[in-house]
């Protein structure tokens, strides 16, 4: 049985994000200097703090997978990693649109959050080329994982020099939350941070019970039909679970050396 | 330690021998210097300018070294000796860091001297002392992140794409802090020292993922 407690988390993620789009609109109060366009602060940090901790999730599962050898910690770092890159994107598009509304520019290089988070961009959208090119899913994700704790360590790493490199020309928002920022305004941001951290979660547990789902609904067909009557699977970046009744030739690693270097 | 010492030597006879990476990575670093001339349309560059061509250039010369590190015991069965062999797995990743480490060391001395004669405004002497701390702190971060990255890429199907593309972004951090150490070295102005803010940096990068790979690469050798 997959997918538990989802209906639960589901409603969860619904209400908080509503919540969240209500404060935002009608309770969060209009920024002085910036007007309207600053309540896209409520989305974008939120995001960028979700994906950045997601990350060093992902690294922390894959550690986890090499200590275990328990592939289903693969599946959780591939997944977390999966979802962590969609709400960069995101991050990175809403902190674009705010850049552009409150600096006149797309892009602004001395913008320390948005330059870290292209990078660790960069970075994690290597992680699924690098899985498609092997093919062995026994090595696959012993070397995704091993990339995964690499990555992850260099998140915060990446955010320590980007940081030291950017002249602080533009006021942090976040470092005068202590001084600046109004209650009703951090009451509203933590509200987000919690909606956003759910919405994650939610996300992660929905692909998770679906390749579990798939792979579960593939080993009952090879069993009615036969082997023959399931088609193999190709070649995926994405763990294979569910694919151990292939007669184990598909999860031997190549002995011969011959075969080994095609 | 012995059997690190004993690959390290063995990869540089078989260097010696048969120069490969050495020679191509110095090519590509005096290439890199005329196309940064020209790209630049400049006859000299100083400062952070200069900084950036200099670390920039070594950085790309070091993926073409990266890409071989592994190359020979891929294609010669190495990796089924050092596993065949009563030895730590990592003495491995010791043999191949130092290894790249020297061989960016050799390419600097040529390469270096190359920038300065071709494209570098003021006297390289001043900055000379500065100069050798943040290569070497940066020769450090390539050789342990490469080492690495390049075993990561050997077995792959497609490892002279994956090389770059996993390496580049992951080297960022390095660059940037190398690039803005040197940059006061090559001041037209008279030379600076090095900061001590982006050496700590550069440092901390070196510390934290020497220490990483060490740890991890025990699973990249496992069949």
């Amino acid at each position: 049985m997959y997918g538990k407690g989802l209906r639960a988390l589901s409603l969860a993620t619904f209400a908080a994000l509503t919540a969240t789009f209500a404060l935002v609109f009608f309770y969060a109060p209009l920024d002085a200097d910036q007007g309207f366009i600053q309540k896209i602060f409520y989305v974008h940090v939120p995001v960028a703090i979700v994906t950045l901790c997601a990350y060093v999730v992902g690294a922390v599962f894959a550690a986890l997978h090499l200590r275990t050898r328990d592939r289903r910690w693969d599946l959780r770092s591939y997944v977390v990693i999966h979802i962590a890159l969609i709400f960069n994107i995101l991050g990175l598009l809403t902190g674009a649109i705010w850049a552009k509304a409150s600096w006149g520019h797309w892009w602004v290089w001395d913008e320390p959050t948005l330059v870290s988070f292209l990078i660790v961009f960069l970075l994690f959208a290597t992680y699924q080329p690098l899985r498609f090119s092997i093919e062995d899913p026994e090595r696959q994700a012993r070397y995704a994982s091993v990339f995964a704790i690499m990555a992850g360590a260099f998140v915060p790493l990446n955010f320590i020099a980007v940081r030291t490199a950017t002249a602080y020309v533009h006021p942090r928002v976040l470092a005068s939350a202590e001084g600046g920022l109004p209650g009703s305004m951090a009451f509203v941001f933590v509200v987000a941070i919690v909606a956003m951290t759910l919405l994650f979660a939610l996300l992660v547990s929905y692909e998770i019970a679906a390749k579990q789902t798939k792979w579960q609904l593939r080993a009952l067909r090879r069993r009615l039909l036969g082997s023959d009557a399931v088609a193999p699977l190709g070649r995926s970046a994405a763990p294979s679970l569910g694919e151990p009744s292939r007669g184990g030739s598909a999860t031997r690693a190549p002995r011969n050396p011959a075969e080994a270097a095609s | 330690m012995r059997p690190s010492v004993a690959l390290l030597r063995k990869d540089l006879l078989l260097e010696r021998r048969a120069p490969e990476a050495i020679p191509a990575m110095l090519l590509f670093s005096v290439t890199t210097f005329v196309l940064f001339h020209f790209g630049l349309g400049r006859d000299e560059v100083a400062g952070q300018l200069a900084a950036g061509v200099l670390t920039v250039t070594l950085l790309f010369a070091a993926i073409l070294g990266i890409n071989r590190l592994f190359v020979a015991e891929q294609e010669e069965g190495g990796f089924d000796g050092v596993l065949l062999a009563p030895i730590d797995r990592t003495a491995l990743f010791v043999a191949k860091a130092a290894g790249l480490f020297l061989f960016l060391a050799l390419v600097e001395v040529v390469a270096v001297a190359a920038f300065a004669i071709l494209l570098l405004g003021p006297s390289p002497w001043p900055a000379l002392p500065g100069l050798l701390v943040v290569l070497a702190l940066l020769n450090l971060a390539l050789a342990v992140v490469g080492a690495l990255v390049s075993a990561l890429a050997i077995r792959t199907r497609a490892r002279d794409l994956i090389v770059p593309i996993v390496a580049l972004p992951l080297l960022t951090p390095a660059l940037i802090a190398a690039a803005r150490a040197a940059a006061p070295l090559f001041d037209a102005a008279g030379a600076d020292g090095p900061p001590t803010k982006w050496l700590a940096v550069l440092a901390l990068y070196d510390l934290v993922f020497g220490l990483l790979a060490y740890a991890v690469f025990d699973f990249l050798l496992e069949d």
